[in-house]
């Protein structure tokens, strides 16, 4: 087990949400986290922001880990929910909404 | 880097059988792209697995060739 799955594995496991993003929520570098951050802020959840551009190594790291190819990715309780265009339908759907509620 | 909407509708359309494929060039430069597929291979799949199934089928270009792209998947 790498030194990066151990530290994104522990961020999962003691953060409910955790976004994987480009840029933080306060200022994303990239429009499709930037998009993931507002439906967040919209459902009133609070989750921890992870900066993958901070270092290749997480950057890489991140899409091993989850075999993902894309940035953003969202985790919920230590599982993969999906990246933009997944939470952008389940948002739309409400089935985001319940699930941050159960 | 770049690829043509052309080749990209040809490797969606022979990875999923039986596929209606949708492609928009979103900005114009080859490299982001929306794409929407419909496939009865999608049926009793979650989102999560149909867009993995995208994802792997275009595994050589992703990342690489291919910078931004956003996937929608409807079951035929």
């Amino acid at each position: 087990m790498s030194e990066i799955f151990e530290k994104i594995r522990k961020e999962i496991e003691s953060n409910d949400v955790v976004l994987f993003m480009k840029g933080t929520a306060e200022s994303p570098m990239c429009g499709f986290s930037s998009v993931v951050c507002q439906i967040l802020d919209r459902l009133n959840v609070k989750y921890k922001d992870i900066n993958i551009l901070e270092g290749p190594e997480l950057r890489q790291g991140i899409k091993d880990f989850t075999d993902w190819p894309t940035i953003p990715q969202l985790y919920f309780k230590g599982e993969f929910i999906g990246g933009c265009d997944i939470v952008k339908e389940m948002y739309e759907s409400g089935e985001l909404e319940s699930l941050f509620k159960n | 880097m770049a690829i043509e909407k052309e080749e990209l509708h040809k490797l969606l359309s022979s990875a999923f059988v039986d596929s209606e494929v949708t492609i928009v060039d979103l900005a114009g430069d080859g490299d982001h792209y929306r794409v929407e597929i419909a496939s009865s291979e999608f049926a009793g799949k979650t989102k999560l697995v149909q867009h993995r199934m995208v994802n792997d089928s275009l595994k050589e270009c992703l990342g690489g060739q291919l910078h931004a792209l956003s996937i929608k998947t409807i079951i035929k």
